[in-house]
């Protein structure tokens, strides 16, 4: 049998992952290099992470996205879930519409939502800002909530609450008391995505943030620009450190 | 309740209200429809509108804006933004479809661990994952270092602000999302039919391209999809890893804005990328609904016989 099955599928599937993950490793480990040159290895060294947390501006920007990044998941996982629930339980032609508007998002590319954003807003003299960069976040984050609460839908028995309703229960008593509590997984699961998204955003964010509302992806960038600075790399292993971790609690929440 | 809307007999569950269907609805549909609708079509609008010289909106209406795109250099960056985005699509389902298949035929536990790895660069910073290949291919960096130390390349052949970098980049950040959809289709599709064409003597290779991919095509067309339409729309690989000759409409949009100040310039090229986008998408929808209806047809036939 074995005979049958060509070996090439694994080795390219391996050096895929090889590719997706060796200039992250690179980068990680030239954040911890005491040279600043990126070719020469001048032994192991915090010194960057020290030089970081000293720029005030990072503290800034942090606050700025951790601001932002709260807010728009709070507000993003309540309209996201909403939709699903909604899809998920009516099919009519106002679902189809709404599907359409969910799911578009998804696949338009950034620069678009966020040129489209800016003009509305200098349309409607609405000043730049964090306000702006939030509304802006949530109207992305909702696709994404949407899809993954639709998702953990699909297994979800609609007798349980016509059941509660049965035993007496009203509205209110089996959203919170039978609805929330089998859903809370694939909520949990899609405010983390959610969250992941909102700090990591530079597109949107760039085009809707005005002067003063620097965020770390938008001050990330600036780095960027404007001289590669080997602080550029300890920034990054911070935010990709985060990433992590919050890829691994989400992986715990969607495993049974 | 109050009012018990008529129920059409195909609904799942019965829904005891459209009062109750609207309220679920209504938040993230006007959501939408007010940020993300309507600012698509004032795109549209201000693409007639003068530039005012503080960097706003003028007032009026007019057709300079929309004449300026006749501007000779857009046609080269229109083709270029074209072009590199079906070479990094092409490349795209050139690896992914390996991958997927590969991923799709593991055991249950590796399977869970190659996904992971997959889903990892999906969540991570966009922007550090183009500094990371920035970093990379300076000419400081590790691949310049390795390709000059075995003599692959002379030491003064740039490998950054190329179009080949644009491309390799793009490449990069565009796997995971064409790899997720195949995976999906090849882990629903039945392998006993490969199996079956082997047994009745097709080669590898026949059964592979007449059996397998046919079996997951819309997942192919899903793959197409988000990783095709999201390049069109590349703004920070170009700006990032390319030079002036690898400059992508993205980029001009950008320029527009936050250089020339001049948004009414901007929006008709952002305009005018929306419609780019927008034919693949219908293309893409139409194809899926014939091929559904051709599928009925198909199995309606082999209900007659």
């Amino acid at each position: 049998m074995s005979a049958r099955h060509s070996r090439s599928p694994a080795i390219i599937t391996a050096t895929v992952l090889l590719f997706f993950y060796l200039p992250i490793l690179v980068l990680v480990l030239d954040s911890f290099n005491a040279s600043r040159f990126a070719g020469q290895w001048g032994g192991w060294s915090l010194h960057w992470y020290a030089r970081l947390f000293q720029e005030p501006a990072i503290w800034n920007a942090l606050r700025n996205t951790l601001i932002v990044a709260f807010s728009a998941t709070a507000a993003s996982a309540v309209l996201g879930t909403a939709a699903a629930f909604a899809l998920h339980r009516w099919r009519s032609r106002l679902q189809k519409v709404h599907y359409a508007l969910v799911y578009t998002p998804l696949v338009i590319p950034e620069i678009l939502m966020g040129m489209s954003l800016l003009l509305f807003f200098v349309a409607l003299h609405v000043q730049l800002g964090l306000v702006t960069i939030f509304l802006a976040h949530v109207t992305f984050c909702i696709s994404y909530v949407a899809m993954v609460v639709l998702a953990r839908l699909q297994d979800f028995d609609f007798a349980v609450i016509e059941a509660a309703q049965d035993l007496g229960a009203n509205h209110w008593i089996t959203l919170r008391r039978v609805l929330l509590p089998m859903l809370a997984p694939g909520i949990a699961a899609g405010s983390l995505l959610a969250f992941t998204l909102s700090i990591d955003d530079f597109v949107i964010t760039f085009f809707v943030a005005g002067k003063g509302s620097t965020t770390l992806p938008v001050l990330v960038y600036s780095m960027i620009k404007h001289g590669a600075t080997p602080l550029i790399n300890a920034l990054s292993t911070i935010l990709l450190a985060v990433t992590f971790v919050v890829v691994s609690i989400t992986q715990r929440l969607t495993e049974e | 309740m109050s009012d018990p809307a008529p129920e059409p007999p195909s609904l799942p569950p019965p829904s005891r209200s459209r009062a109750a269907e609207w309220s679920v609805t209504a938040p993230s549909l006007l959501w939408l429809l007010a940020l993300f609708v309507a600012p698509t079509l004032i795109v549209f609008a201000i693409a007639f509108k003068p530039a005012d010289p503080l960097g706003g909106i003028g007032s009026g209406w007019t057709l300079d804006t929309l004449r300026s795109l006749a501007n000779p250099n857009y046609p080269v960056i229109i083709w270029r933004t074209i072009w590199i985005s079906a070479v990094a699509t092409v490349f795209c389902l050139l690896l992914a479809v390996p991958a997927g298949y590969c991923i799709a035929r593991t055991s249950k536990k590796l399977r869970q661990f190659l996904l992971l790895l997959v889903i990892v660069p999906f969540w991570t910073s966009f922007l550090v994952r183009i500094f990371a290949w920035k970093h990379i291919l300076h000419p400081e960096g590790l691949i310049k270092h390795t390709l000059v130390a075995l003599h692959l390349s002379p030491p003064e052949t740039p490998l950054l602000y190329t179009p080949g970098a644009v491309l390799l980049v793009m490449v990069y950040t565009g796997l995971p999302f064409a790899i997720l959809p195949i995976y999906a289709g090849a882990e629903k599709f039945d392998f006993q039919l490969v199996e079956a064409a082997l047994d009745l003597g097709c080669s590898r290779w026949q059964a592979f391209w007449r059996v397998f991919l046919p079996g997951i095509s819309r997942a192919l067309l899903t793959a197409f999809l988000v990783t095709f339409i999201p390049s069109l729309g590349s703004y920070v690989i170009p700006d990032v890893v390319g030079g002036p000759g690898s400059e992508m409409l993205g980029n001009k949009i950008a320029q527009r804005v936050f250089t020339d100040r001049n948004l009414p310039h901007g929006a008709a090229l952002a305009a005018l990328l929306t419609v780019a986008v927008l034919i693949p998408l219908i293309l893409a929808v139409l194809s899926r609904r014939a091929s559904a209806k051709g599928g009925l047809a198909k199995a309606e036939g082999g209900a007659l016989r």
